[in-house]
């Protein structure tokens, strides 16, 4: 559960940070605000919206994080045999990568106004999820033709699962990256679309990190990692 | 609401409000709802319908354990099943939706002064998506070979096995699933709460201004936001295990004399992902309990909360610590025994927290101007519940002490007491207490009396027995202990005795529901703040609440929600809306 623990600590961080920002030393029983003496709105000045999309992805990240803690456990046990990653996934990380660009240049366009480009990086940014998604598939098509079944072997049903669950992510920031491009061509305020937008690009960098996560985890590197990270502190 | 003049002397709002979604019809006022007063009504008749499910289920399992051999209608796949549901909606279906989704979309945008959620429409597809999951579970009682009876906690391997009532079946299939939808109807309500209590808060609501109700649903959402996934996940890898015959819990096993095709899984490591989720879900339930009974407390005592801000840090205390304690659960799992010895002391550091809220509830009584309303009645029950709840804890915090104890009734009485009786209390005190802002009218004043002593007396002549056979030895999850040494003639007794109290107390309930209905019409009329309280829920124009909550003006919170009895104050109390020096009748020094 070490991988769980560590990802809550650092949202325990985050949280105990914010929170020393609130005044939770204040004594409210002694404050008493009078009229015109009022503040402005209590929240953050960031689009509630980003916030939301910002608590979702810490639930998100808590759940590979839990995957991450139960495949080192159960990797642990004898009957663990890796399978080889295929040769695929390095390109479909590529794929990945430039959706997350696209995505980018849409966002910092959106920001000047250029809605030539934000159409552009959308549907770049869509097309290379709807590839990376494709070449996903046919990585689990190239594994069970040699033989690497789903309950042949722990790692290998990690692997679909994991891939899988990352995959379904992927297909649920479609469904909002359309949304976004109806309202690029439709010609919604530049002030709507543009927080369309930096939503959209927020979701595809953190798909993209928990995805580089995923790979290190399934390729063996983040145990080597792990290893050496362990012999150093003992 | 109070008036307060001169408006013009108030600087506009810096931020424009968010236009409010409105309804066209019917549909998409009363069943579509976006409105959180609406969802937070669905909410909750879903969830007391499933948990009268629940309350049969335990008067079932009480006659078979009080009067064995007399109802051959409940076999011992049939008492497996009931346990296994009775613990799960309980803990679930009705204690963790009624507690975030019933109060927690009432109270919310009412007490931070918002008009609404601030995702109204994730805010509905969450209560459909958790009835959904209320339709799946019950289901599985219809399906063939009935729901699982694998035990609310669903170890593998039993759980998917031919032994277990509904393993091979669809019982269990429909659990998982059922589950899995909760959590992600969950996720949405919960980006919800936390995020309007984050940014929907109104000008001058600090987080220091909150009542505390507001601090125990937001801490416990956060909790539950990263402790759901743990049982998400074992879920799915369970799912994966029961359908598609992989080994992530499965080790080789020999099922009917057979080789089964699986090995080499770790039922320990589900028990972990179980106890990540299962021990914070103690706290999921614990701390709005927790705020809701501040809250009542120094309402009905007519005095400030004792220690606002200890208050608040112990909730955030609890809330984190919560976290590295889920091991306790799992020290007959044949851990290593200073893993044990950890998660002994983490245990044993929980109760500081706690203990400082129970002072101060109890500071906060102290020359009080104590109302002993019916509301009132069901805190002071919870403090008393919550003490011998938690002091039973202690003793089963203790890895030498758990040992023994950990297979007997004795658990039983312990979680009943700490984590049913006790939030069970504060539900009920919340109902009386929140129910003249949702409907207008008070319930009913006689019928409440009647049911909070039988609640209260019952509940107690139930499980203190427990705790008494549980010594002696008697074990849990058996449905038939007349032939064991244990059981002695007075043991028995003892048993029937508390069967025949859990009907009577289930029978309260009944009148307790009857209340509720025939007080929507013919309660007394409340008036808009019948207990005189101080926080915003309470100072909106129209009782029931109109949609928008507050009418043409967000209100502005000049103060803290505690100020009662303030001395030189014309009132015994003074809303938080109120500015500084209003409602004194002089100026203060």
């Amino acid at each position: 559960m070490s991988v769980v623990l560590v990802f809550l600590l650092v949202i325990i961080g985050f949280a105990g940070w914010w929170l020393s920002h609130q005044r939770l030393m204040a004594k409210p029983w002694l404050e008493q605000g009078v009229i015109g003496d009022v503040v402005g709105m209590e929240g953050s000045t960031l689009p509630t919206a980003k916030i939301g999309l910002g608590v979702f992805l810490a639930v998100v990240g808590c759940l590979f994080a839990l995957f991450a803690s139960a495949y080192f456990m159960r990797m642990a046990l004898s009957d663990w045999r890796p399978l080889p990653v295929p040769r695929l996934l390095w390109l479909n990380t590529g794929v990945l990568v430039l959706s997350s660009i696209a995505l980018q240049c849409a966002s910092v366009a959106a920001r000047k106004g250029q809605i030539g480009t934000v159409r552009l990086g959308l549907a770049t940014a869509g097309l290379t999820a709807l590839a990376f998604l494709i070449g996903q598939l046919m990585a689990w098509r190239e594994l069970t033709e040699d033989g690497y079944l789903l309950a042949s072997n722990p790692a290998n049903s990690f692997f679909y699962l994991i891939t899988g669950l990352h995959g379904l992510h992927i297909l649920g920031g479609l469904v909002g990256l359309g949304r976004t491009a109806a309202h690029a061509w439709n010609g919604a305020p530049p002030e709507r679309l543009r927080l369309s937008v930096e939503l959209c690009a927020m979701y595809w960098h953190f798909l993209l990190f928990v995805w580089l996560a995923i790979f290190a985890l399934l390729s063996g590197w983040a145990a080597t990692f792990i290893d050496i990270c362990r012999q150093l502190l003992t | 609401m109070v008036d307060i003049t001169p408006a013009d002397a108030i600087p506009p709002a810096e931020v424009a409000e968010v236009e409010l979604y409105h309804p066209h019809g019917w549909w998409t006022k009363y069943v579509f709802s976006q409105d959180a007063k609406v969802i937070a009504i669905q909410y909750s008749v879903t969830a007391t319908a499933i948990g009268m499910v629940a309350l049969v289920l335990s008067w079932l399992m009480r006659l078979q354990l009080g009067f064995p051999g007399t109802f051959d209608f409940i076999t011992p796949e049939a008492y497996y099943q009931f346990i296994t549901m009775h613990g799960m909606i309980m803990v679930i279906y009705l204690l963790t939706a009624l507690f975030l989704g019933g109060f927690g979309n009432y109270l919310i945008p009412l007490m931070v002064g918002a008009r609404d959620m601030v995702f109204p429409y994730v805010n509905m597809l969450s209560y459909w998506i958790y009835l959904l999951a209320v339709l799946v579970l019950v289901s599985s009682f219809f399906a063939p070979g009935g729901p699982t009876g694998a035990g609310w906690t669903l170890y593998p391997p039993q759980a998917i096995m031919t032994g277990t009532p509904g393993g091979q079946d669809w019982g269990i299939i429909l659990m998982l699933v059922s589950l899995i939808l909760f959590i992600i109807g969950f996720t949405m309500g919960g980006l919800n709460y936390v995020v309007t209590v984050l940014q929907g808060r109104t000008r001058g609501m600090t987080l220091m201004r909150l009542p505390l109700t507001v601090w125990g649903i937001f801490t416990a959402t956060v909790m539950a936001l990263l402790a759901f996934p743990a049982l998400f996940v074992a879920c799915v890898m369970m799912l994966f295990d029961r359908v598609l015959g992989t080994s992530f819990f499965m080790p080789a096993i020999v099922e009917m004399g057979e080789q089964l095709q699986r090995g080499g899984g770790s039922p320990i490591l589900f028990q972990h992902l179980f106890w990540f989720f299962g021990h914070p879900e103690v706290y999921i339930v614990a701390l709005p309990a927790f705020g809701i009974v501040s809250d009542l407390i120094s309402t009905h005592a007519r005095k400030n909360i004792f220690g606002y801000r200890m208050m608040v840090w112990a909730i955030i205390g609890i809330g984190a610590l919560s976290f590295v304690v889920w091991a306790h659960h799992m020290y007959v799992s044949g851990m290593h025994p200073y893993f044990g010895f950890f998660f002994a002391t983490t245990t044993l550091i929980i109760a500081i927290p706690t203990a400082i809220k129970v002072y101060n509830w109890v500071l906060t009584l102290w020359r009080g101007d104590i109302h002993l309303t019916i509301p009132m009645l069901f805190a002071l029950a919870f403090i008393v519940t919550f003490v011998n709840g938690g002091l039973t804890g202690l003793f089963l915090g203790n890895v030498v002490v758990d040992v023994p104890l950990s297979d007997t009734m004795f658990v039983v009485a312990h979680f009943h007491m700490v984590m049913g009786v006790a939030p069970i209390l504060v539900i009920f005190g919340a109902i009386y207490h929140w129910y003249p802002k949702v409907t207008g009218r008070m319930l009913n004043e006689t019928l409440g009396q009647f049911h909070f002593w039988v609640t209260f007396l019952g509940a107690y002549l139930i499980f203190f027995p427990m705790h008494y056979l549980g010594l002696m030895g008697v074990p849990r999850r058996y449905n038939e202990l007349t032939d064991m040494t244990v059981m002695t003639e007075s043991a028995q007794h003892l048993n029937s005795f508390i069967s025949i109290m859990a009907f009577i107390v289930g029978f309260a309930q009944i009148v307790f529901l009857f209340n509720l209905i025939w007080s929507i019409r013919h309660g007394r009329e409340a008036g808009g703040n019948p207990w005189r309280a101080t926080t915003l829920e309470w100072q909106t124009p129209q009782t029931p609440p109109a949609h928008g909550n507050f009418g043409k003006d967000l209100p502005i919170v000049y103060r803290w929600a505690y100020d009662y009895s303030v001395p030189g104050a014309k009132e015994d109390f003074i809303p938080q809306n109120v500015p500084g020096s209003f409602g004194l009748s002089k100026e203060p020094a």
